[in-house]
């Protein structure tokens, strides 16, 4: 796997197939990068259940904190590492050590661990990294172009609207349930 | 479909997928000054930038936002902002990375417009312009002190139509911690690619060549998405809490979009040169056909200027397209496919010269742009260059014996018998 440029298909592939996402690290300060994307992706219909041991058992937007990953008691399909990239190597092998591990391992902007990305695709386990799920989305939902944003994505298919009136349905093209 | 589309495929395609309100192909023109939000939670994320989506025409538009992903693709940048002209492109740019008493590094050899913003208005913000010469590329590390926040160059100069090493001052840049940014107007992505060189932004008139039909003012940012702005702490709007956004910290939250984002939630939001929805419509018109209209204007702008060359009355022509110019290299290496339309010629009989010239043409036009459909000539010396110093004129490629042709698409014949009579 090649973890310098992703395909929009294996992006839009994950952001498709998970419904359930642990945010480590996530932030009750309303201007962090983690609480933006918690509150994004909660938006576009993700179940985000935030993890950060300061935090724990407190409620942030809606959802109760966890103090880690093997705290949570349902399964997740996708672990978001908001923390450095040395943390993620631990977080990687609490994530591999539930009894039901996650589909994906997603590391944000900056955050790159090319080891615990090896060992969790050993582990049959997907891998993002130096990537944020808020941008991703939006570039291939059509929001990116909205703020200017160069999504790699050209189409002669109509895009999905929303019935608010917010494209948020991902991929482009058929205006079908895939969001 | 390739997963590379081509640069024509881009320049129709890319950011104009139909509408997604009414299905329309063609992107419609959003004649509107708001938006209206879904709900009250809608409204304060908007604001907070926590979601995105439009609120206000001064700060993004439907139809602009087509021309800036469209521009994005061309050049290869992350994200792009539209606005008015290219100088409340440079505004915002600058504003966006420089506190007062900052300096910048520019090329001499600019465009002599952007010659008096830096020069003149600038300085009332305290933003301090110090020139190099891109003859001499060493010049641009000499200039450089700790105060310095950026390297400001054309990719091909105008008047002059001269070529820079673009991957020498990119070195230099990155060496000093400091974004290049490339004005690229003249040559246009299709000619040249300075992101590919090392440019950290990316900005044009879009007035000229990428609108290209002589009917819209506009401008544009592209943001390479390749400079960390919290390296070093000298750009705090971009690095440090932001007030005006509760605390943000714009780099950390937007990362390779940041400085575009900056740009319009800043610079445009206070500043206020927003782009006309017709205009931005217009210009995405005109985008469509932008590598045909260049490979046209390339062709025409070398026949005319090899003609010239072998005119009595001509005493030098600078084209880098011609083989024995001194920049063909440099144009063999930044813009393959061609040295563009914009160049520069002297008459053997100076000033007098040149006002009889533009005086007698009947096809080209007598008028101060670039970039059209039409043949335009200038004598920038009682013109454009006019309010610059006669020293100033001469190191701008401006001097009284200049007079300067930017070559339509129009038949080459048509144009050379044109010039033929007007010189007569």
């Amino acid at each position: 796997m090649n973890h310098d440029s992703y395909s929009a298909d294996y992006i839009k592939h994950i952001l498709k197939s998970v419904k359930t996402i642990a945010l480590v690290g996530a932030s009750a300060n309303i201007v962090r990068p983690s609480y933006f994307v918690m509150k994004y992706l909660i938006d576009k219909g993700y179940s985000v259940i935030p993890v950060n041991p300061g935090l724990a058992g407190q409620e942030l937007l809606g959802q109760k904190v966890y103090a880690s990953l093997a705290d949570i008691p349902l399964s997740i399909d996708m672990v978001d590492v908001f923390r450095n990239s040395e943390a993620a190597m631990a977080i990687t092998d609490e994530a591999l050590a539930l009894p039901e591990k996650p589909k994906v391992i997603w590391m944000q902007l900056s955050v790159r661990n090319d080891e615990a990305a090896a060992k969790a695709e050993q582990a049959g386990v997907q891998v993002v990294m130096n990537r944020c799920p808020k941008i991703e989305y939006g570039k291939l939902s059509g929001e990116w172009a909205w703020v200017g944003g160069n999504s790699g994505v050209i189409s002669s298919k109509r895009q999905n609207l929303h019935e608010s009136g917010r494209m948020q349905s991902l991929g482009l093209g058929a205006r079908d349930k895939d969001g | 479909m390739s997963d590379t589309p081509g640069f024509d495929t881009l320049a129709i395609h890319a950011g104009a997928a139909p509408d997604p309100a009414t299905g329309a192909r063609i992107t419609p023109i959003y004649q509107t000054t708001a938006f209206v939000f879904n709900d009250v939670q809608h409204a304060a994320d908007l604001f907070a930038l926590r979601a995105f989506g439009n609120i206000y025409t001064r700060i993004m538009n439907p139809t602009q936002s087509v021309l800036e992903a469209k521009v994005a693709a061309l050049e290869g940048g992350t994200a792009a902002l539209a606005v008015a002209s290219g100088h409340a492109a440079q505004l915002l740019v600058f504003h966006t990375m420089m506190q007062p008493g900052d300096e910048f590094v520019a090329a001499r050899q600019l465009y002599g417009g952007s010659i008096n913003q830096f020069s003149h208005s600038f300085k009332s913000f305290g933003w301090n312009v110090v020139w190099a010469d891109s003859e001499d590329v060493s010049s641009f590390e000499k200039a450089i002190t700790p105060k310095t926040k950026a390297i400001f160059i054309e990719s091909i100069c105008n008047p002059g139509g001269r070529f820079i090493d673009i991957e020498a001052v990119a070195k230099i840049a990155k060496k000093a911690g400091i974004p290049l940014i490339v004005d690229n107007t003249l040559a246009t992505p299709y000619l040249c690619n300075p992101f590919r060189h090392g440019a950290n932004i990316v900005l044009h008139s879009l007035t000229k060549f990428m609108g290209g039909h002589g009917n819209s003012m506009g401008g544009v940012i592209v943001d390479g998405g390749n400079f960390d702005w919290s390296a070093s702490g000298k750009y705090p709007l971009l690095s440090e809490p932001n007030e005006s956004y509760h605390g943000l910290k714009l780099h950390e939250t937007f990362g390779g979009i940041a400085f575009a984002i900056a740009c319009r939630v800043l610079g445009l939001r206070d500043l206020g040169p927003a782009i006309a929805p017709l205009n931005s419509f217009l210009i995405l018109t005109g985008m469509e056909t932008l590598a045909l209209r260049m490979r046209k204007h390339c062709d025409n702008t070398l026949e005319v200027a090899t003609w010239l060359s072998k005119h009595p009355k001509v005493a030098w022509v600078n084209y880098a397209g011609l083989p024995g110019d001194k920049h063909h290299g440099l144009q063999q290496k930044y813009a393959p496919k061609g040295a563009g339309a914009v160049f520069t010629f002297g008459l053997k009989g100076g000033y007098d010269a040149g006002v009889k010239l533009v005086s007698d043409v009947k096809l080209f036009s007598h008028l101060a742009n670039i970039g059209d459909t039409r043949s335009l000539i200038i004598h920038p010396a009682s013109t454009t260059h006019s309010q610059l110093s006669k020293e100033q004129q001469v190191t701008a490629g401006a001097g009284p014996d200049v007079v300067r042709l930017s070559v339509g698409i129009e038949d080459a014949k048509d144009i050379i018998a044109d010039l033929e009579q007007g010189l007569g």
